[in-house]
C-alpha cells in the first residue's frame, strides 16, 4: 500500500486513541477533585492531568492557573492545543478523508459523524458539568465505535495492522505517562502507609485506563499500589498494560513482516522491548526505580514510532 | 424568450410517454412523503460525505450539492440517438487532437484558423509529435447537452480535460434506489453501476507497451482540498486503484513509481485529475506542488499513459467549439448528429458588431472561462453590467464568444411551493479505450433550482437529479 496511506491510517488510529485517553483523564480528574480536600491531599489534580497529557508547558504559556475551567477548556476544545480532543477529532477526520479508500464505510461513518456532531453540538464547548459529562461520553463512544468497526469490518491486511499499531503505540504511551506522573503514590509494600488519600489516587489511576473493575477480577484484593503497577505494566491480560500493548505491537509487526517477506529494525526493536517486559517482575522494577523504568520505556516507545515511520511510512 | 420545452408535460395537458408512470406515482404520493424522503436523501449525502468545496469561501467549507428526488426520464429511443451523436463527437475530438499535434491537415485545409491554435494558452507544444497509445487523447469526456425541443440534442460545451460529476451520477442512483424502491419497480431503468468497470477497462487498454501484462493504474488527485476530492476518492475506491498525490509518485530513469510500504512500485497509467499546468513543475508551472517532477519526460519516453492526455484543452476550448460541426465533417465525412449552439465569434468584426448591438439578448462567455464564472447573461443583467461587459468586449474581443439565450428544457422539480418546472442540462460521460467507445446510459442531470434561472453550475445554486434511461 501507499506509504502515505499507511501513515494516515496509523495516525488516524493514534488520534482517536488519544482523544479517548484525554476524555478518560478529564473524567477521572473530575471524580477526584469532587472529593473533600481531606481525601485527596494538596496536590493539584488538574496539574497532574496536564502532565499526563504531556501539555503542561504549552498550557502555562496561555493560562496562569491550572483549574477545572482552564484545563478542561485546554484539553478538550482549545484550537491552540494541537492535541486537544477537538483537534484530535479534526485531524482524524482529515486523515480519514485522505485515506477514504482504505477505510470501511463503518469507520468513515464513525469519524465523519463525530466530526459533524463536534461542529453541530460542541462548537462552543461545554458550560455545565452535565454537558461536559455528555461530551466526554460522546468522545469515548466514538473511540469504541471506531475500534469496534475496525475490528469487525476491516480486511486483515497491512491496512489493519498499521492502524492497530497506531492504537497500541499511543495506548502504551498514555499508560506510561499516567504511571510517570503518579509513580510517587505507587510505592513498594514495605514503604506503604495506607490512608484514604492514597486510595482515591489509586482508584483514579485505574479509572483513567478503565481498569478499576479489571483490578478486582485479576487480584481479588483491595487496592494495593504494587499490584496496580503490576497490572498496568506487566499484566498482559489488561488491554492497556504496557505488556499487552507490546504483545500486540510485536504481533502486528510480525504480520507485516510475513506479508512483505521482510523483517527490519522495527520488528527487532519492538521485540526487544517486549522481551524486557516479559522478563521483568515488580520487585526488580521497584529496585531499579519505577520512575527510571517508566522514563526509559517512554523513550523506547517513541523511538519505535520513529523507526516504524522510517521503515514504512515515508 | 419563448416558453421552454417541458420534458414531462405536452402543452394542452398530455404527458410525454416516458413520464406517464412517474406522473401516476406522483399523484398517489402525498407531498409530505416526498418532503420526508428529500430530507432523508440530504442526510444520506451528508453522512456519506458527498460534499464539494466552493472556491473563494473559507477553506473548511464543505457543501452539499442539493439533490432533487424527482428523476429526469428519457426514453430508450431518445437515448439511442443521443448516444450515436456523442460517439461521433468524441471520435472527432480525438482525431482533431491527433491531427493538431501531428500533421495539422485541418489547419492546412483552413477549416480552423492557425492563430486559434498556436496563440492559445491551452495548446501544448510539448505534445508536438508525441505518440499516445492507440491515438486516444480524450479517454474520458463529459459532453454537456441541452434540449430546446423534442427533436434536437444540442452540445453546450465539450469537456475534454478532467470532467467531473460522474460520482454524482452513481451516488444519485444508489440513493434513489434506496429511497424509492417502489418507483423503480414500476419502471425499467437501465443501470449505471458498470461505469467504474468500463472506466478501468478503458484505462488498462491504453497502457504503454513497456507495461507489464497487468498494468498498474492510479488516480492522481490534487488532494483533500480540491473541490472534487470526494469524487476522486470515490472513483479510486470503485476502481480498486490507488489514490495518489504528487508526493506519492517519483520518476526514475523515465519510469513512474509510487512510494509504498514495500518500496517503489511502477505505475503504468495515471487517471489524472490534476490540470496540465500543475502536472510537472519541471515542464509547466514551476511553483506547482501538486505535480511530479519528471513526469513529462517519462511521458515523452512512452513509459506512462496519462488520461486524459496532455494538451486536450485545445479541443474543448470555447473558441474552438464553434468550429466543431466543421471538425466532425472534416474527419468523419458525416453530418454532425448533435447540434451546436449558434455562436458568434467576437474575434470576427462582423460577429462582434452584431454582439455589441444585441448584448441584452445574448449570453457572452469568456473563451477560457469555466464553471459559469465570468459570463454575461444578457436578459438577466442590469444595464450597468451590460455596459461594463461592452467595454471588456471592445478591449479584448478575441477573448469572448456569444450565443443566443437558449430556453433550456425543463423538468418537474421539488420547490418550496410544490412541484414546478426547472431548467436542466445533461452531462453524459463518454469513455474511449483502445478498441471501443462506450457510454453508460444516462449521465449527470444538473438543474437550476431558482425559478427562471438558467445557470445549472453547482457553484452557483445548481442541483442534481438522477437520470433515467428507460429500457424499452
Amino acid at each position: 500500500m501507499l506509504s502515505r496511506t499507511a501513515e494516515n491510517l496509523y495516525w488516524l488510529a493514534r488520534y482517536v486513541e488519544r482523544a479517548e485517553y484525554l476524555a478518560r483523564t478529564i473524567d477521572a480528574t473530575l471524580r477526584v477533585t469532587a472529593l473533600p480536600a481531606a481525601y485527596i491531599g494538596k496536590t493539584n489534580e488538574w496539574d497532574s492531568a496536564l502532565l499526563t497529557a504531556g501539555v503542561a508547558a504549552s498550557f502555562y504559556q496561555a493560562y496562569e492557573e491550572a483549574n477545572e475551567h482552564n484545563v478542561v477548556e485546554y484539553l478538550s476544545f482549545s484550537p491552540n492545543n494541537p492535541s486537544s480532543i477537538r483537534n484530535c477529532i479534526e485531524a482524524a477526520r482529515l486523515n480519514s478523508r485522505s485515506v477514504r479508500t482504505a477505510l470501511t464505510s463503518e469507520m468513515w461513518d464513525t469519524i465523519n459523524s463525530a466530526w459533524i456532531e463536534l461542529q453541530a453540538v460542541w462548537s462552543k464547548g461545554t458550560s455545565t458539568r452535565e454537558d461536559l459529562a455528555k461530551f466526554l461520553r460522546f468522545v469515548q463512544e466514538t473511540s469504541l465505535r471506531f475500534d469496534g468497526s475496525a475490528y469487525r469490518t476491516m480486511l486483515r491486511n497491512d491496512a489493519y495492522w498499521f492502524s492497530r499499531m497506531g492504537v497500541h503505540l499511543e495506548r502504551a504511551d498514555n499508560t506510561a505517562r499516567i504511571l510517570d506522573v503518579k509513580y510517587h503514590v505507587l510505592l513498594p509494600e514495605e514503604e506503604h502507609v495506607g490512608g484514604p488519600l492514597d486510595f482515591y489516587q489509586w482508584s483514579s489511576i485505574l479509572r483513567s485506563v478503565s481498569a478499576l473493575t479489571a483490578y478486582h477480577w485479576v487480584y481479588r484484593e483491595t487496592l494495593k499500589p504494587w499490584l496496580i503497577a503490576d497490572l498496568l505494566i506487566l499484566n498482559d491480560t489488561l488491554p492497556r498494560s504496557l505488556a499487552s500493548c507490546y504483545g500486540n505491537l510485536v504481533r502486528n509487526l510480525d504480520q507485516i513482516g510475513v506479508a512483505y517477506g521482510r523483517q527490519g529494525p522495527a520488528q527487532r526493536h519492538a521485540r526487544g522491548i517486549r522481551n524486557r517486559l516479559e522478563h521483568s517482575n515488580m520487585n526488580d522494577i521497584f529496585q531499579h526505580g519505577v520512575h527510571e523504568f517508566i522514563q526509559e520505556f517512554i523513550t523506547d516507545n517513541s523511538r519505535l514510532g520513529e523507526i516504524i515511520t522510517k521503515q514504512y511510512l515515508i | 424568450m419563448a416558453v421552454a420545452f417541458d420534458e414531462m408535460n405536452i402543452p394542452g395537458g398530455d404527458l410525454r410517454p416516458a413520464y406517464q408512470e412517474l406522473a401516476r406515482w406522483l399523484k398517489e404520493t402525498p407531498p409530505e412523503a416526498l418532503e420526508y424522503r428529500r430530507q432523508e436523501a440530504e442526510l444520506l449525502f451528508r453522512r456519506i460525505g458527498i460534499t464539494f468545496a466552493v472556491y473563494g469561501e473559507a477553506e473548511s467549507t464543505e457543501r452539499l450539492i442539493p439533490f432533487d428526488v424527482i428523476p429526469r426520464i428519457m426514453s430508450g429511443k431518445e437515448w439511442a440517438r443521443l448516444e450515436k451523436g456523442l460517439k461521433q463527437r468524441v471520435r472527432a475530438l480525438n482525431m482533431f487532437l491527433r491531427d493538431i499535434y501531428h500533421g495539422r491537415d485541418i489547419l492546412r485545409a483552413e477549416i480552423v484558423p492557425d492563430d486559434l491554435i498556436f496563440q492559445n494558452p491551452v495548446f501544448r507544444p510539448e505534445m508536438n509529435g508525441q505518440q499516445v497509445p492507440h491515438d486516444v487523447y480524450v479517454h474520458i469526456a463529459g459532453i454537456d447537452i441541452v434540449r430546446v425541443d423534442a427533436e434536437d440534442f444540442i452540445v453546450l460545451e465539450d469537456n475534454a480535460r478532467t470532467p467531473s460529476g460522474v460520482s454524482y451520477m452513481l451516488e444519485n442512483r444508489e440513493i434513489m434506489m434506496r429511497l424509492f424502491p417502489d418507483l423503480f419497480a414500476r419502471h425499467k431503468v437501465t443501470p449505471v453501476e458498470r461505469y467504474p468497470d468500463e472506466l478501468l477497462a478503458a484505462l488498462r487498454s491504453v497502457a504503454p507497451q513497456s507495461a507489464s501484462g497487468e498494468p498498474t493504474v492510479a488516480l492522481l488527485t490534487p488532494g483533500v482540498y480540491n473541490s472534487a476530492y470526494y469524487e476522486h476518492s470515490f472513483l479510486a475506491d470503485k476502481l480498486g486503484i490507488e489514490l495518489v498525490e504528487g508526493r506519492d509518485l517519483v520518476v526514475k530513469n523515465n519510469e513512474v513509481f509510487m512510494r509504498t510500504t514495500e518500496g517503489l512500485k511502477r505505475v503504468d497509467v495515471i487517471y489524472r485529475r490534476v490540470d496540465d499546468d500543475f502536472l510537472d513543475p519541471l515542464t509547466f508551472r514551476p511553483d506547482s506542488v501538486l505535480g511530479v517532477p519528471g513526469l513529462m519526460s517519462a511521458y515523452a519516453a512512452g513509459n506512462i499513459t496519462l488520461a486524459n492526455a496532455v494538451g486536450t484543452g485545445i479541443a474543448d476550448d470555447k473558441a474552438i467549439y464553434s468550429y466543431m460541426p466543421d471538425i466532425v465533417k472534416f474527419y468523419l465525412g458525416e453530418e454532425p448528429i448533435l447540434k451546436n449552439v449558434p455562436t458568434w465569434r467576437c474575434r470576427e468584426p462582423k460577429d462582434l458588431a452584431y454582439v455589441l448591438d444585441n448584448l441584452s439578448e445574448l449570453v457572452v462567455k469568456e473563451v477560457h472561462g469555466s464553471g459559469g464564472y465570468g459570463m454575461l447573461i444578457g436578459p438577466a443583467a442590469t444595464k450597468a453590467t451590460i455596459e461594463a461587459f461592452r467595454d471588456k468586449l471592445k478591449r479584448e474581443p478575441e477573448g469572448f464568444i456569444a450565443q443566443p439565450t437558449l430556453a433550456l428544457s425543463t423538468c418537474p422539480t421539488c420547490t418550496a411551493s410544490g412541484l414546478a418546472p426547472r431548467h436542466v442540462d445533461l452531462r453524459p460521460f463518454v469513455l474511449t479505450g483502445s478498441k471501443s467507445t462506450t457510454i453508460v446510459p444516462g449521465g449527470l442531470t444538473r438543474v437550476a433550482l431558482k425559478e427562471g434561472s438558467l445557470v445549472v453550475n453547482s457553484s452557483q445554486g445548481g442541483g442534481t437529479k438522477d437520470t433515467w434511461i428507460l429500457d424499452e
